[in-house]
């Protein structure tokens, strides 16, 4: 007859106090980071993004009075993405600066990371569908990826960011289905007049 | 002794959401060791990054603090009603349009008792590191 014994459950050591606060000073530089991930995010560059962008619509519009063509209002449209990518690196750099806080920090590079590869994928996308001739489906596709990866770069980030991302999204959709001379209209209202609105809010509720 | 406990929790409590550091009894060593003097209405983890959150944004509203801490309503407002209560944040409520506002700031009592924790966990690691 085997003896009975007592196992006493192996307790784990609570952590030391130090290891505690050294969990702790993380917690609260993560949290800090994430909420900062939105303050990056410069309103009144986004402001003037959509002003460009409303500014490219119109040309687009005179330009297909005169000389309609694909190239010419794909053209317009790339030199107003590389226009709006220097002035959002440039605004989103001058308010890190005001902010005092790093421009490639933790935050910084998870946005970076979450809105380049729906971007990627809008631009091979994109040639895709110009060597098919579906050239019509071209900016519903923008819309609809650049809200992709909106969304996806504001979940490190307040409420308003997403919610952006969640207009494009629904915009895009609504262009790819609506008929193909309402394109123009659609990425008017996306890239001029949701940037113009979210910037302002983002401006008046998150310094600048 | 169920009673004692009872007694002995809601004086913790009580000091919990006073918002005054836990003053250690001054007459043992163990008053002199930093983590007896901790804030403990900003030491639980909520209440801590609600506070790190303000204080990395001017102001924040209650939809954003929720989203940010990944929390409920409930929960939410129970620990920022606390650090309102303790003079750490300032509320105020407004309406955009016809929907309520709920906006949150860190006062200057909320930043101090920030400033004052981090300090604290930094002299708790260099008490380690230097033995």
């Amino acid at each position: 007859m085997g003896s009975i014994q007592l196992v006493t459950p192996q307790q784990e050591e609570p952590p030391a106090l130090h290891t505690r606060a050294m969990d702790n000073l993380q917690y609260i530089r993560e949290t800090m980071e994430r909420a900062t991930a939105f303050t990056a995010i410069s309103g009144w560059g986004l402001v003037a993004i959509g002003l460009t962008a409303l500014a490219a619509a119109l040309a687009t519009g005179f330009i297909a009075g005169q000389q309609k063509s694909f190239k010419n209002w794909l053209m317009i449209w790339l030199a107003e993405a590389v226009v709006a990518l220097l002035i959002a690196g440039w605004s989103i750099d001058r308010k890190a600066r005001a902010t005092k806080t790093p421009l490639l920090s933790g935050p910084g590079r998870k946005v970076a990371f979450s809105l380049s590869p729906p971007l990627l994928a809008g631009a091979i996308l994109s040639l895709v569908l110009y060597r098919s001739g579906s050239t019509n489906a071209i900016p519903g596709l923008w819309l609809l990826l650049y809200g992709t990866g909106v969304i996806t770069g504001g979940m490190f980030s307040v409420s308003v960011v997403p919610i952006m991302g969640v207009a494009f999204m629904a915009l895009g959709a609504a262009t790819l289905f609506a008929p193909a001379v309402f394109a123009d209209w659609f990425m008017a209202a996306g890239f001029g007049g949701l940037h113009i609105i979210f910037g302002v809010i983002i401006a008046r509720r998150y310094g600048g | 002794m169920a009673k004692h406990a009872a007694l002995k929790h809601s004086t913790h409590k009580k000091r919990e959401t006073s918002g005054a550091p836990v003053a250690a009894d001054a007459h043992t060593s163990r008053a002199k060791h930093p983590a007896h003097s901790l804030d403990r209405l900003i030491h639980e983890r909520m209440r801590l990054g609600i506070i790190s959150a303000l204080a990395a944004n001017e102001s924040l509203t209650f939809n954003d603090l929720k989203h940010l801490m990944h929390t409920t309503d409930g929960n939410l407002s129970v620990h920022a009603r606390k650090l309102e209560d303790g003079g750490y944040i300032a509320c105020t409520k407004s309406f955009e349009g016809r929907l309520p506002k709920t906006e949150y700031k860190l006062t200057a009592a909320g930043k101090r008792a920030l400033e004052n924790y981090v300090s604290h966990m930094e002299t708790l690691i260099k008490q380690v590191r230097n033995r």
